[in-house]
């Protein structure tokens, strides 16, 4: 697994709700059969015109995005299809943390197996973020795992919320599925248990 | 199965379903750890998402989904999966096949790196989506890391008028609840209502359980739901069948059963259900005006509305009947089975399609499609005027080049209506089979009701 400890980075903010996974990677962009190349498309239908070129107005092609590795969302982010595509493309873009009021279960599944920190804070924060980064595009939010913290600018610090397992894993570098395979003898005894209709 | 201090259970998965979209880079990760499939017989894996609807006889034309489909075929020769492939009778959309075949049980864990996996929940099995991640996990292992989620009853009571169906259930609860009023739960459906259903109906509920944000929605089985097991090709016979029975018996809901939240509906009330934005959530009664954002307290609603207003291209205040529409869908895992289809033809029988609409009506399965060629509905949408096309996800997901033009309206019996989602620039209108064919003889959305009266 992707290890995490610490970011400091600026912020894209895309202040819109219920982004689902949809948007994050069309599904014409699904046919591929490695994980490589998936962040050029992300938001794909919001970035580019018909033609192919870049939609200017929108976030990811302006200067300020460019080397942000944190996306401030609107609400419920991450909701739809289980695709884990769109980690491969946030992550792909160059993204290791969302912060939203919160995320679709499989979207924060998905992200924790890949490095991307789902950050969930409640609303008053969530609209003060938006606030500053409005006022001062180019601040840093500096994002401290191990103690499940954000800094802001004005030095204030706001936790959030991770399971500890996961934290464990994402500090570590922990591969999950090396630790399910630590398991092999008791799953072989639960399957000697299971009964067989 | 097993759990430490500090660390989410693991569970042993009973039926891992594979489907060729979120499988390939999985089968990847396993072969660069040298790792094999643990448990080949408890897998099963078809092509459903990016397979053609038009005559399967001939070459894929997108060389590029054709490479994907070629993929499984070969990550289930290597791991010894069985595979129904594009030459099979019995292929189809995988959360059709599954329970068709028998394969998805009471009691079960059942996963997919699909959504739409929660359909399975119908049978009192607890199935869910997953990530490509874990779909590794699963095949390497049979277990998935789980953390316990929390619980919510959906008490769902009184009985459906006539021309109300499933679907019409699980779009007004969507309303009512929000894309992410069931986040981090499970729900369980209980009442009168949903016992009514046949099986087929309680898996159009719970297939759009994702869409309120619930990862699965069950069901407890009850003689519904052995009646639809009994026979079927993977379901147990003979002894194994009573001892299963025994089983399935017990898994009723607990009397007392304490959940997390209650959620009630009463659907004696209901009207059809249509959408007009662009999530599942934005969804109202067929004779309803379009809400209006000025009246929404919440600063992002409104931006959310407005926005999905503005793709949609309709307007605050106004009713959707009336609105044309150019496509009209009758397919998916939602609304694809065998019952969806004999309700459209029951509004398409002796009907003809409306100049200018395109309709496809897209069996969920290959079965479905034998079915209801057996029963001649093949011939009355051809008749009407409609597309009969090739099982597969077809314009649900719009992968397979069955998609939507920029601007298009379609009335669809799908699951989602995201910007785009049946193609780029298209606009869906999510409903009932009932509701789609009324739109496709009349050209516009109008209410089932009126056209049958």
């Amino acid at each position: 697994m992707t290890q995490f400890t610490t970011l400091s980075s600026q912020v894209v903010s895309l202040p819109i709700n219920d982004v689902d996974t949809d948007q994050i990677i069309p599904a014409r962009f699904l046919k591929a059969t490695d994980k490589s190349g998936m962040g050029d498309h992300l938001f794909a239908d919001w970035r580019y015109t018909s033609d192919g070129s870049p939609e200017v107005d929108f976030i990811l092609n302006k200067p300020e995005a460019r080397g942000a590795q944190i996306l401030l969302a609107g609400n419920n982010f991450g909701c739809g299809s289980s695709r884990e595509h769109a980690i491969w493309a946030l992550t792909g873009f160059g993204f290791r943390a969302v912060i939203s009021t919160s995320f679709a279960d499989i979207f924060r599944n998905n992200a924790l197996k890949n490095g991307l920190i789902p950050i969930a804070v409640d609303l008053e924060t969530h609209h003060d973020l938006f606030d500053l980064f409005a006022e001062i595009p180019d601040a840093e939010l500096t994002i401290d795992l191990a103690t499940q913290t954000v800094r802001l600018p004005d030095d204030r610090r706001v936790s959030f919320p991770i399971d500890s397992f996961s934290r464990h894993c994402l500090l570590r570098g922990v591969d999950e599925l090396g630790y399910i395979l630590g398991f092999e003898k008791q799953i072989g005894e639960f399957e000697a248990r299971l009964v067989d209709y | 199965m097993a759990q430490e201090l500090d660390s989410p259970a693991i569970l042993y998965i009973d039926l891992h379903l594979v489907h060729e979209v979120t499988s390939p880079q999985a089968f990847t990760g396993l072969r660069e750890r040298g790792l094999k499939v643990r448990r080949p017989d408890k897998t099963v894996a078809t092509a459903d998402h990016s397979t053609p609807t038009h005559d399967l006889s001939l070459p894929i034309a997108d060389e590029i989904a054709a490479r994907q489909i070629r993929q499984l075929e070969a990550n289930c020769r290597d791991f010894g999966i069985q595979l129904y492939d594009m030459s099979h009778p019995d292929r189809g959309i995988v959360h059709v096949i599954g329970p068709e075949l028998g394969l998805t049980q009471p009691g079960m864990t059942i996963v997919c790196g699909d959504s739409h996996t929660s359909t399975h929940g119908a049978f009192g099995a607890l199935a869910f989506g997953i990530g490509t991640s874990e779909v590794e996990h699963v095949l390497a292992t049979q277990c998935l890391l789980q953390r316990q989620p929390k619980t919510c009853e959906v008490r769902l009571d009184g009985r459906l008028s006539p021309y109300l169906t499933a679907k019409d259930i699980i779009l007004a609860l969507i309303a009512k609840i929000g894309i992410g009023g069931g986040t981090g739960h499970v729900f369980e459906y209980t009442g009168m209502a949903i016992r009514s259903l046949k099986m087929e109906e309680r898996m159009t509920v719970c297939n759009m359980t994702i869409e309120a944000g619930a990862r699965a929605g069950l069901v407890a089985p009850d003689e519904t739901t052995f009646e639809y097991l009994a026979g079927r090709e993977f379901a147990p016979r003979g002894a194994h069948w009573e001892r299963a029975m025994t089983g399935w018996r017990e898994l009723t809901t607990d009397e007392g059963a304490v959940y997390d939240q209650t959620i009630t509906m009463d659907v004696s009330t209901l009207e059809p259900m249509i959408t007009f934005g662009t999530n599942p959530g934005m969804g109202m009664k067929i004779t309803g005006r379009i809400p209006d954002p000025d009246h929404l307290p919440d600063a992002n609603d409104k931006l959310a509305l407005t926005k999905a207003l503005t793709y949609m291209k309709l307007r605050p205040g106004e009713k959707l009947l009336g609105q044309p529409v150019d496509v009209v869908f009758i397919g998916s895992c939602t609304n694809g089975r065998l019952s969806d289809l004999r309700d459209a033809a029951r509004v398409l029988k002796g009907r003809t399609v409306a100049p200018g609409v395109r309709v496809l009506v897209v069996p969920g399965s290959g079965a479905v499609k034998r079915q209801a060629e057996s029963e001649g509905l093949d011939r009355l949408f051809k008749e009407a005027g409609a597309e009969w096309r090739e099982a597969g996800c077809s314009m649900c997901i719009a992968m397979n080049g069955d998609q939507l033009k920029p601007g298009q309206y379609a009335v669809s019996t799908s699951n989602r209506n995201f910007e785009g989602r049946q193609g780029k620039g298209g606009r869906t209108f999510l409903a009932s089979p009932l509701t789609a064919a009324a739109a496709a003889i009349t050209g516009q959305i109008s209410d089932v009701r009126m056209v049958m009266a």
